[in-house]
């Protein structure tokens, strides 16, 4: 077991590497001039202070160049410093928390309401509820996020009123339950549906007619030998769906104004601060190899059959 | 438990199937089947794959619900009281405590994600009322009942874990924990090596005979009935062919069918000749036949036989279904 967890945290290394040069690469890559983005459009920049940021930023040095620069910066814990000349470090301690906050927010969203649907499709196959489940992801997973944003915002931030429609202000949960909503709606569709699916399976095994068999309440029977069963490859799917959620966060922190990592990439990249990008980006990308690292060993949990390997 | 239900009746037999009728969508699997176990009693239910033995057994249970299978008449009794009438509650309630059943693939019928002894556990605490230390301390007892080696360690366990026969005695563990009055065993031994069914019987028997407990022992192999039963019921398309005395039915089957099922059995004398089998296959349980099911497959079968057979008396504790009994049973 723990000779399994080094070597899962091992294999982040490498993958680590890859990510922040493709980040890096991307961000290199994005047309325009960073210190043009950084005076704002139609601002004239004087020469001498534009050649001050280059070298400070190592502009003018090739991109393999740059990129050892940044990496010899990220391996003496230095994560570099943004255009403004602030800490990533500093940027990222006072992130983090509410990216956090969200993050957890939209997971446990996805989590318990896709669970709780697919479950009640799968016991309830072919009828109302089925349907119901069904046609409601499908509706779902065709609306585009950033629209689902803007809906929510106004009908339940602006013409209802009844929570938050921007801002961190009134504190967890508040203020997370909407943007937390919305971001799980990447995932709840998936969520639901392999339930459903996995279920479907379950619901005639024969260990549950061996449950049955043995006089248990049908709910313990549903519970415990049922659905228990069926989140084997549930888990492990919200274990990758946090990718997307991780994602989600840029643009749900941009429209809902959450002062998260996620708004900082939202408010970077139009200004190519690549130092801002990279740093948070891999960190996100890092958040998600140790929770995946975590779910794997969760799975052994949920499947004893795998577990002693 | 039983005592308070309506239909209650202590002279009524313990368990008591009656005119029972399933289907599974255009399929009538089950056509009239009725037999009766009393305590202390090992009933062998004997026929082939299909005969719809197994689906009486999950009928009683209350294993057999819609959308998949419906039973369309009939009663199974206990004592008087029919489980088929029964609020599903008060049914739940007999379930494992009066009535228990014991599966035939003990891998496939235990959940793979959980402990024996939490399975074994549930039991007390839905039951019983335990507490979950309590309830793991019986199980481990129960454990130790069906003699698995070192039962405390081995409670925490799970079932991928064991061996087939280990796994089985755990399957018998999960039927005997609550001391129920019958127990439906589905063909216990038959996804066992042959030394290991040895042992399973065995242990069945003595437990059979330790708590008084009617015993109802599907199975379609006749050396194990000839070892156990103290009476038969030979099962074919659905039906109930012949019901007799254990010994009866060797000494002399009073139905073609029962009388075939002998003739196939390998003996050592026959050695080196092909084995003998019956011609034919079973009738299609989607087509209705008003005539008797076994006809097309029958040495006996006579014009008669166009109209299916009544069950009749022919000797104490002895029914047949069959025209030509007489004939068969060479009276």
């Amino acid at each position: 077991m723990g000779r399994y967890i080094l070597r899962r945290l091992a294999m982040a290394v490498p993958v680590l590497l890859g990510t922040t040069f493709i980040i890096y690469l991307a961000v290199y890559a994005l047309p325009g001039d960073p210190i043009q983005a950084l005076a704002g459009p139609g601002r004239v920049v004087s020469p001498s202070v534009a050649q001050v940021l280059r070298e400070r930023h190592h502009l003018d040095d090739p991109l393999i160049v740059q990129y050892g620069f940044y990496l010899k910066g990220l391996l003496t814990g230095d994560m570099g410093v943004d255009f403004d000349g602030r800490p990533i470090s500093e940027i990222v301690a006072a992130g983090w928390p509410v990216t956090f906050q969200l993050g957890v927010t939209a997971w446990l969203f996805e989590a318990v309401i896709g669970v709780l649907l697919g479950t009640l499709a799968g016991i309830r196959r072919g009828r109302a509820a089925d349907l119901a489940v069904l046609g409601g992801t499908t509706l779902v997973m065709g609306v585009p996020f950033f629209v689902a944003a803007y809906v929510a915002q106004i009908v339940f931030g602006v013409n209802l009123g009844w929570l938050p429609a921007s801002g961190t202000d009134a504190g967890w949960p508040l203020a997370y339950i909407l943007p937390g909503l919305v971001l799980a709606l990447y995932g709840l569709p998936q969520t639901a549906r392999l339930t459903r699916t996995s279920v479907l399976e379950n619901l005639h095994a024969d260990h549950v007619d061996t449950a049955v068999a043995k006089g248990l309440p049908r709910r313990i029977v549903v519970a415990r030998h049922i659905v228990r069963n069926s989140l084997i490859p549930v888990v492990s799917l919200l274990g990758v769906s946090l990718g997307y959620l991780l994602s989600g966060t840029v643009l749900i922190e941009g429209i809902f104004n959450l002062p998260g990592l996620g708004y900082q990439i939202f408010a970077a990249i139009p200004k190519h601060d690549g130092p801002v990008v990279v740093g948070i980006g891999s960190l996100l990308v890092l958040v998600f190899l140790l929770v995946n690292l975590i779910v794997d060993l969760l799975y052994g949990i949920l499947d004893p059959r795998i577990r002693l390997r | 438990m039983l005592e308070s239900l309506p239909g209650f009746d202590p002279a009524a037999p313990l368990l008591a199937v009656d005119d029972l009728h399933v289907e599974f969508g255009a399929a009538r699997v089950v056509n009239g089947v009725g037999y009766a176990v009393e305590a202390g009693e090992t009933l062998a239910i004997l026929g082939e794959s299909g005969s719809g033995k197994s689906v009486t057994a999950r009928a009683i249970m209350g294993l057999v619900r819609p959308p998949r299978g419906r039973i369309t008449a009939g009663a199974v009794r206990l004592r008087g009281v029919d489980l088929l009438r029964l609020p599903e509650e008060s049914r739940r309630r007999l379930r494992a405590t009066t009535v228990a059943m014991i599966f035939q693939d003990a891998l496939s019928a235990l959940n793979p994600v959980l402990p024996v002894g939490f399975q074994i556990a549930e039991l007390f605490r839905v039951h019983r009322g335990l507490s979950r230390r309590q309830a793991r301390a019986r199980a481990v007892e129960v454990l130790d009942l069906v003699r698995i080696p070192a039962a405390a360690q081995r409670a925490g366990d799970y079932p991928h874990q064991f061996s087939g026969g280990m796994r089985q005695r755990v399957g018998i563990a999960l039927a005997i924990a609550l001391d129920p009055k019958v127990i439906i065993a589905d063909e216990p031994t038959t996804a066992l090596d042959v030394t290991v069914q040895a042992q399973i019987m065995r242990l069945l028997r003595e437990i059979q005979r330790e708590h008084g407990t009617a015993l109802v022992l599907i199975t379609h192999d006749m050396g194990v009935v000839a070892d156990v039963a103290d009476r038969v019921v030979v099962m074919y398309a659905g039906r109930v062919m012949e019901q007799a005395p254990a010994a009866d039915v060797y000494a002399r089957p009073a139905h073609p069918y029962t009388e075939a099922l002998l003739g196939a059995i390998p003996r050592p004398h026959r050695r080196g000749r092909p084995l003998a089998v019956i011609p034919g296959a079973p009738p299609d349980p989607a087509r209705p036949d008003p005539g008797c099911r076994f006809r097309q497959r029958c040495s006996y079968a006579s014009e008669a036989c166009e109209e299916a057979p009544e069950q009749v008396e022919i000797g104490p504790g002895r029914r047949t279904a069959c025209h030509e009994w007489e004939r068969v049973s060479g009276r």
